[in-house]
Protein backbone atom coordinates (compact mmCIF):
# COMPACT_ATOMS: atom_id res chain seq x y z
CA UNK A 1 0.00 0.00 0.00
CA UNK A 2 1.29 3.62 -0.91
CA UNK A 3 0.68 5.25 2.16
CA UNK A 4 1.88 9.14 3.51
CA UNK A 5 3.18 9.88 6.62
CA UNK A 6 3.43 13.26 8.35
CA UNK A 7 6.77 14.16 9.81
CA UNK A 8 6.12 16.80 12.97
CA UNK A 9 7.99 19.95 13.04
CA UNK A 10 10.63 18.59 15.71
CA UNK A 11 11.54 15.43 13.57
CA UNK A 12 12.00 16.96 10.45
CA UNK A 13 15.61 18.05 10.92
CA UNK A 14 16.68 14.25 11.35
CA UNK A 15 14.57 13.74 7.95
CA UNK A 16 16.09 16.10 5.33
CA UNK A 17 13.71 18.60 6.85
CA UNK A 18 10.75 16.80 4.87
CA UNK A 19 7.36 17.22 6.20
CA UNK A 20 6.16 14.04 5.12
CA UNK A 21 7.36 10.99 3.21
CA UNK A 22 5.55 8.09 1.22
CA UNK A 23 6.47 4.97 1.32
CA UNK A 24 4.88 1.11 1.01
CA UNK A 25 3.72 -0.05 4.02
CA UNK A 26 0.65 -2.61 5.24
CA UNK A 27 0.83 -1.79 8.56
CA UNK A 28 1.70 1.06 10.60
CA UNK A 29 4.67 -0.51 12.42
CA UNK A 30 5.75 -1.09 8.54
CA UNK A 31 5.30 2.42 7.29
CA UNK A 32 7.10 3.49 10.57
CA UNK A 33 9.77 0.83 10.00
CA UNK A 34 9.90 2.13 6.83
CA UNK A 35 11.18 5.90 7.91
CA UNK A 36 13.34 4.67 9.97
CA UNK A 37 15.29 2.81 7.40
CA UNK A 38 15.43 5.32 5.13
CA UNK A 39 16.41 8.21 8.30
CA UNK A 40 17.84 6.08 11.46
CA UNK A 41 17.62 9.16 13.97
CA UNK A 42 13.86 8.88 14.00
CA UNK A 43 14.20 5.79 15.87
CA UNK A 44 15.31 6.89 19.01
CA UNK A 45 12.54 9.40 19.15
CA UNK A 46 9.69 7.03 18.57
CA UNK A 47 10.89 4.16 20.19
CA UNK A 48 12.33 2.99 23.64
CA UNK A 49 16.07 0.53 23.81
CA UNK A 50 12.94 -1.82 23.71
CA UNK A 51 11.72 -1.24 20.81
CA UNK A 52 8.57 0.14 22.32
CA UNK A 53 6.87 2.82 20.91
CA UNK A 54 7.71 5.79 23.08
CA UNK A 55 3.99 7.02 25.20
CA UNK A 56 4.91 10.43 24.10
CA UNK A 57 4.06 9.39 20.89
CA UNK A 58 0.75 9.51 19.07
CA UNK A 59 0.02 7.85 15.92
CA UNK A 60 -2.88 8.31 14.23
CA UNK A 61 -4.15 6.96 10.52
CA UNK A 62 -6.38 9.75 9.57
CA UNK A 63 -8.01 10.64 12.43
CA UNK A 64 -8.37 7.72 14.55
CA UNK A 65 -5.58 6.71 17.30
CA UNK A 66 -3.80 3.30 16.66
CA UNK A 67 -4.29 3.32 20.39
CA UNK A 68 -8.14 2.84 20.17
CA UNK A 69 -7.46 0.41 16.88
CA UNK A 70 -4.77 -2.35 16.38
CA UNK A 71 -1.74 -0.30 17.97
CA UNK A 72 0.74 -1.06 15.68
CA UNK A 73 -0.78 -4.16 13.95
CA UNK A 74 -3.46 -1.40 12.63
CA UNK A 75 -3.42 -2.37 8.99
CA UNK A 76 -3.43 0.13 6.38
CA UNK A 77 -5.04 1.38 2.96
CA UNK A 78 -3.68 2.79 -0.06
CA UNK A 79 -3.55 6.42 -0.12
CA UNK A 80 -3.92 6.00 4.33
CA UNK A 81 -2.05 9.26 5.84
CA UNK A 82 -0.58 8.45 9.17
CA UNK A 83 0.35 11.55 11.29
CA UNK A 84 2.97 11.24 14.03
CA UNK A 85 1.64 13.70 16.93
CA UNK A 86 3.97 14.23 19.86
CA UNK A 87 2.55 14.34 23.32
CA UNK A 88 2.55 17.90 24.69
CA UNK A 89 2.49 18.45 28.12
CA UNK A 90 3.84 19.91 31.35
CA UNK A 91 3.07 21.91 34.36
CA UNK A 92 4.90 24.03 36.99
CA UNK A 93 5.49 21.56 39.97
CA UNK A 94 7.06 18.66 39.93
CA UNK A 95 5.66 15.31 41.36
CA UNK A 96 7.44 15.68 44.84
CA UNK A 97 5.67 18.57 45.34
CA UNK A 98 2.52 18.95 43.71
CA UNK A 99 0.23 19.46 45.77
CA UNK A 100 2.10 21.37 48.25
CA UNK A 101 1.72 24.90 49.02
CA UNK A 102 5.51 25.67 48.88
CA UNK A 103 7.40 24.50 45.91
CA UNK A 104 10.85 22.61 46.75
CA UNK A 105 11.53 22.19 43.11
CA UNK B 1 16.97 30.82 17.61
CA UNK B 2 15.01 33.93 18.35
CA UNK B 3 11.42 34.00 18.56
CA UNK B 4 9.31 36.76 17.08
CA UNK B 5 5.92 37.16 19.01
CA UNK B 6 4.08 40.07 17.97
CA UNK B 7 2.89 41.95 21.17
CA UNK B 8 -0.62 40.84 20.39
CA UNK B 9 -0.17 37.69 20.70
CA UNK B 10 1.53 37.41 23.91
CA UNK B 11 -1.27 39.93 25.16
CA UNK B 12 -3.25 37.04 24.23
CA UNK B 13 -1.17 34.30 26.39
CA UNK B 14 -0.84 36.60 28.74
CA UNK B 15 -5.21 36.79 28.64
CA UNK B 16 -5.42 33.34 28.50
CA UNK B 17 -3.04 32.40 31.21
CA UNK B 18 -5.25 35.11 33.89
CA UNK B 19 -9.01 33.83 32.23
CA UNK B 20 -7.72 30.30 33.36
CA UNK B 21 -6.23 30.76 36.57
CA UNK B 22 -6.07 28.98 39.12
CA UNK B 23 -5.54 26.29 36.41
CA UNK B 24 -3.33 25.85 33.75
CA UNK B 25 -3.36 27.26 29.94
CA UNK B 26 -2.33 25.87 27.14
CA UNK B 27 -2.07 26.45 23.21
CA UNK B 28 -0.26 26.29 20.29
CA UNK B 29 1.60 29.13 18.24
CA UNK B 30 1.88 28.68 14.29
CA UNK B 31 4.27 29.83 11.75
CA UNK B 32 7.44 30.67 9.75
CA UNK B 33 10.71 29.08 10.71
CA UNK B 34 13.54 31.14 8.17
CA UNK B 35 16.77 30.89 8.80
CA UNK B 36 17.57 30.92 12.05
CA UNK B 37 14.43 32.55 13.23
CA UNK B 38 10.62 31.70 14.31
CA UNK B 39 8.11 34.20 13.51
CA UNK B 40 4.57 33.65 15.46
CA UNK B 41 1.43 34.52 12.99
CA UNK B 42 -1.12 32.91 14.74
CA UNK B 43 -1.63 31.67 18.08
CA UNK B 44 -4.30 28.69 19.22
CA UNK B 45 -6.15 28.84 22.34
CA UNK B 46 -6.08 24.86 23.41
CA UNK B 47 -8.19 23.19 26.07
CA UNK B 48 -6.20 21.32 28.99
CA UNK B 49 -7.08 18.25 28.95
CA UNK B 50 -6.34 17.34 32.20
CA UNK B 51 -9.89 19.10 33.39
CA UNK B 52 -10.77 15.42 31.68
CA UNK B 53 -8.72 13.00 34.08
CA UNK B 54 -10.23 9.74 32.43
CA UNK B 55 -9.62 11.05 29.15
CA UNK B 56 -5.87 12.46 29.70
CA UNK B 57 -4.87 9.35 31.79
CA UNK B 58 -5.57 7.24 28.71
CA UNK B 59 -2.95 9.40 26.38
CA UNK B 60 -0.87 10.00 29.25
CA UNK B 61 -0.75 8.22 32.20
CA UNK B 62 -0.03 10.66 35.55
CA UNK B 63 2.13 8.82 38.34
CA UNK B 64 -0.18 10.35 40.72
CA UNK B 65 -3.38 11.77 39.89
CA UNK B 66 -4.78 12.63 43.43
CA UNK B 67 -1.89 15.33 43.21
CA UNK B 68 -1.54 16.09 39.53
CA UNK B 69 -4.47 18.08 38.23
CA UNK B 70 -4.89 20.61 36.09
CA UNK B 71 -3.84 23.14 38.16
CA UNK B 72 -0.02 21.61 38.37
CA UNK B 73 -0.36 19.95 34.92
CA UNK B 74 -1.60 20.33 31.06
CA UNK B 75 -1.89 18.19 28.72
CA UNK B 76 -3.36 18.66 25.03
CA UNK B 77 -5.86 16.63 23.56
CA UNK B 78 -3.50 15.49 20.46
CA UNK B 79 -6.59 15.37 18.28
CA UNK B 80 -6.91 18.88 19.02
CA UNK B 81 -3.33 19.23 17.54
CA UNK B 82 -4.10 16.86 14.56
CA UNK B 83 -6.88 19.07 13.11
CA UNK B 84 -5.09 22.60 13.84
CA UNK B 85 -2.12 21.19 12.53
CA UNK B 86 -3.64 20.12 9.23
CA UNK B 87 -5.62 23.22 8.78
CA UNK B 88 -2.49 24.67 9.15
CA UNK B 89 -0.46 23.16 6.87
CA UNK B 90 -3.10 23.94 4.17
CA UNK B 91 -2.18 27.52 4.91
CA UNK B 92 1.68 26.86 4.62
CA UNK B 93 2.19 27.11 8.45
CA UNK B 94 3.97 25.60 10.82
CA UNK B 95 3.67 24.47 13.80
CA UNK B 96 6.68 26.67 15.90
CA UNK B 97 6.15 25.34 19.66
CA UNK B 98 3.42 25.47 22.52
CA UNK B 99 2.48 27.63 25.45
CA UNK B 100 0.89 27.03 28.79
CA UNK B 101 0.78 29.10 32.30
CA UNK B 102 2.29 28.14 35.87
CA UNK B 103 -0.16 29.35 38.17
CA UNK B 104 1.65 30.58 41.16
CA UNK B 105 5.17 29.42 40.08
CA UNK B 106 7.70 31.18 38.09
CA UNK B 107 8.13 31.18 34.35
CA UNK B 108 10.86 28.83 34.55
CA UNK B 109 10.31 25.54 33.23
CA UNK B 110 10.05 22.33 35.56
CA UNK B 111 11.58 18.78 35.49
CA UNK B 112 7.94 17.96 34.52
CA UNK B 113 8.20 20.27 31.54
CA UNK B 114 11.40 18.85 30.67
CA UNK B 115 10.88 15.02 30.72
CA UNK B 116 8.18 16.13 27.70
CA UNK B 117 10.14 18.29 26.01
CA UNK B 118 10.78 18.02 22.15
CA UNK B 119 13.39 19.21 20.48
CA UNK B 120 13.23 22.09 18.31
CA UNK B 121 9.69 23.43 19.97
CA UNK B 122 9.73 27.01 21.15
CA UNK B 123 8.32 26.37 24.96
CA UNK B 124 6.62 29.74 26.37
CA UNK B 125 5.70 29.79 29.77
CA UNK B 126 3.55 32.55 31.43
CA UNK B 127 3.24 32.66 35.44
CA UNK B 128 0.47 34.18 36.51
CA UNK B 129 0.85 35.57 40.34
CA UNK B 130 -3.15 34.96 41.62
CA UNK B 131 -4.67 35.81 38.66
CA UNK B 132 -2.29 38.58 37.16
CA UNK B 133 0.07 37.40 34.06
CA UNK B 134 3.59 38.26 35.19
CA UNK B 135 6.74 37.05 33.63
CA UNK B 136 6.71 35.60 29.97
CA UNK B 137 9.50 33.30 28.88
CA UNK B 138 10.60 31.25 26.03
CA UNK B 139 12.29 27.75 26.24
CA UNK B 140 14.52 25.57 23.78
CA UNK B 141 15.24 21.56 24.92
CA UNK B 142 18.75 21.20 24.31
CA UNK B 143 19.86 18.72 22.46
CA UNK B 144 20.93 15.63 24.55
CA UNK B 145 17.72 16.98 27.06
CA UNK B 146 19.67 17.66 29.99
CA UNK B 147 18.73 21.15 30.24
CA UNK B 148 16.68 23.91 28.40
CA UNK B 149 18.36 26.92 26.72
CA UNK B 150 16.18 30.38 27.27
CA UNK B 151 14.87 31.65 23.87
CA UNK B 152 15.36 35.03 23.00
CA UNK B 153 11.41 36.76 22.72
CA UNK B 154 11.35 39.16 20.12
CA UNK B 155 8.40 41.66 19.76
CA UNK B 156 7.59 41.50 15.74
CA UNK B 157 5.63 44.41 16.02
CA UNK B 158 1.98 44.96 14.19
Amino acid sequence: MAVKVIIPTPLRQYAEKKESMEVHAKTVAEALGAIISQYGDLRKHLYTDEGKLRSFVNIYVGDEDIRFLEKEKTPLKDNDVISIVPSIAGGSASACCAGHDLCCC
Amino acid sequence: MPLRLNKAYSDAIRAHGSRDYPSECCGMMLGKAEGDEKTVTEIVALRNLRHDPNRAQEILPLGDPGKETEKNRFLIDPLDQLRVEKDARKRGLDVLGYYHSHPDHPARPSNYDRDHAWPWYSYVIIAIERGTPKELTSWVLAEDRATFHPEVVVDSGS
